[in-house]
């Protein structure tokens, strides 16, 4: 895979989205100003409902904004990002190396190189034995490992992860968490990773986006100082771990009991 | 090896309504309970039955039944699961459907005969056609719904990584739809087996459903009762066919 280039550069600018919903209109995100460097690891926690999702929806080109404008900057790379989604959305009628590869199928990629990259891809997630199985004879952790070589297959200049772990349990997502910190670290791409869980944004990210409850903005972007290579266990029992998590909670905290009472109002 | 002799317990529990039923309607009939000229019982109709199996005559009637059975349901089947995937993918092709499917179903198609037998003279084309009728509709209604279904994480995965219009179409509307589609061409089966006997009754010369016809009207009892149960066993083999293919053509379903 690719060596020392730098992934996609991202400037989002006054990015707002309104929902026509059955009540009326809804607004999901405001005032949404955001730049993402190239290679960065960025991570966004936010209450649930903060917009987060529709977020990487829209930069994934699934959903389109009200208003404001994305700037994308990926040149150099064959795919501008790939989407890593909550559940694996593996297609269940195909092997698991067809899944993997279907985004190099729908590019028109020739078999014999699409086949060595995916090769290559099941060898990043140790899945090499399991290439003709179908998802549904997989853990959930090894669909969850299939759905991330399908999407760096593509060679994409950035990711975009919405709560990729959230469904495994607790020992799974470490291994997880830590392959994916390994893989970032060998490729270089830009990753925008949403989650819920606080430690998962510091161990993982450069810098993390605390998101506020509908509608969705900006609250605080905080930097994440530890060097890499990480070791996340290790890094997870630091003291400056701690504080920085204790920090953002405070930040959070607010946010999620406004949407508590906003919900028990409604 | 308990489990298997569980298995085997269950089997035999499988067999005994059905043989049983046929040894009560033996003893009744040897017992003099029942006309046994209108009421023929099992071991004269096994008679019977290995008779016309000898003379070649029910391989004749099987084969027109099968020919048509099959050639009607292909016909029927196949542009169904086509429409079914073209509605679900694009809204106007649905729009202008919807009101032909929801009108033409409720017919009973063996209402079409006459209609069909001036459209395609008296010959196998006009049952061929009648069957392909009436498998199209639980088909293009299955195929519609299990396409319509699909769940949203696919289409997201599917424009997220690239796939045009025809890749959607062949790798993952039709895909996704199969095992519903599938359902649909279960009750096709057992459809076209209905509306082909009924139409062999009146519209043919040849095929079970005009032997039993015919035996009704000279009264041979025993080969209406070899008819019948024909079309039963037709009805199981070809189920039985069914599910072996399904098991090939969708591995991916939970067993």
């Amino acid at each position: 895979m690719a060596g020392a280039r730098r992934g996609a550069a991202v400037e989002i600018a006054a990015l707002r989205k309104e929902y026509i919903s059955g009540t009326g209109r809804v607004l999901a995100l405001a005032d949404i100003n955001l730049k993402v460097a190239a290679g960065e690891f960025l991570c966004i926690v936010g209450p649930s409902g903060c917009g987060k999702s529709t977020l990487l929806r829209i930069l994934a080109g699934l959903d389109t904004q009200t208003s404001g404008s994305i700037r994308i900057d990926a040149a150099g790379w064959p795919v501008q990002n790939a989407m890593v989604f909550q559940e694996s959305g593996l297609f269940p009628w195909m092997s698991v190396a067809k899944n993997v590869g279907f985004g190099l199928m729908t590019r028109g990629v020739p078999a014999a190189e699409a086949a060595a990259r995916v090769d290559a891809a099941l060898r990043l997630v140790g899945l090499t034995k399991f290439r003709n199985h179908f998802p549904h004879q997989l853990s959930g952790g090894m669909r969850q490992r299939s759905a991330i070589a399908r999407a760096f297959v593509t060679d994409p200049g950035m990711l975009l992860m919405d709560e990729p772990f959230a469904a495994l349990d607790a020992q799974n997502r470490v291994i997880l968490q830590a392959e994916l910190v390994r893989i970032w670290e060998q490729t270089g791409k830009t990753v925008i990773y949403i989650t819920h869980s606080i430690d998962e944004a510091l161990l993982l990210g450069d810098r993390t986006v605390v998101m506020t409850a509908q509608p969705g903005r900006i609250k605080q972007i905080i930097d994440v100082p530890f060097p890499h290579p990480r070791d996340l266990m290790a890094l997870s029992a630091a003291p400056e771990f701690g504080r920085l998590k204790l920090d953002i909670w405070r930040v959070l905290e607010e946010e999620v009991m406004r949407a508590r009472t906003e919900e028990e109002e409604r | 090896m308990n489990a298997l002799s569980a298995k085997a317990r269950e089997r035999a529990l499988y067999l005994i309504s059905p043989v049983g039923l046929l040894i009560v309607w033996q003893v009744l009939l040897m017992a003099g309970i029942g006309d046994r000229r209108f009421i023929p019982a099992p071991t004269d109709i096994a008679a019977r039955f290995w008779m016309l199996i000898e003379s070649g005559e029910l391989a004749w009637h099987v084969g027109a039944t099968l020919w048509r059975v099959f050639a009607g349901f292909f016909a029927g089947s196949v542009p169904a699961v086509a429409v079914g995937l073209l509605m679900a993918m694009f809204r106007p092709v649905r729009i202008f459907v919807d009101p032909l499917i929801a009108a033409i179903f409720p017919i009973p198609k063996i209402a079409l005969m006459p209609l069909l037998l001036l459209a395609f003279g008296f010959g196998d084309a006009s049952k061929i056609a009648l069957v392909a009728i009436a498998v199209f509709f639980p088909v293009v209604v299955n195929t519609y719904t299990g396409a319509a279904n699909i769940e949203k994480i696919y289409w997201d995965v599917a424009r997220n990584y690239g796939a045009s219009q025809t890749v959607l179409f062949t790798r993952i509307v039709f895909f996704g739809a199969l095992p519903t589609i599938f359902a649909g061409l279960r009750i096709a089966l057992a459809v076209s087996f209905i509306v082909l006997v009924a139409s062999e009754f009146v519209a043919s010369k040849v095929g079970i459903g005009y032997m039993i016809w015919n035996s009704w009207e000279l009264l041979q009892v025993d080969i209406m009762f070899v008819g019948i149960v024909t079309v039963g066993v037709l009805g199981l083999l070809t189920s039985v066919l069914f599910n072996e293919i399904e098991r090939k053509v969708i591995p991916w379903k939970a067993e």
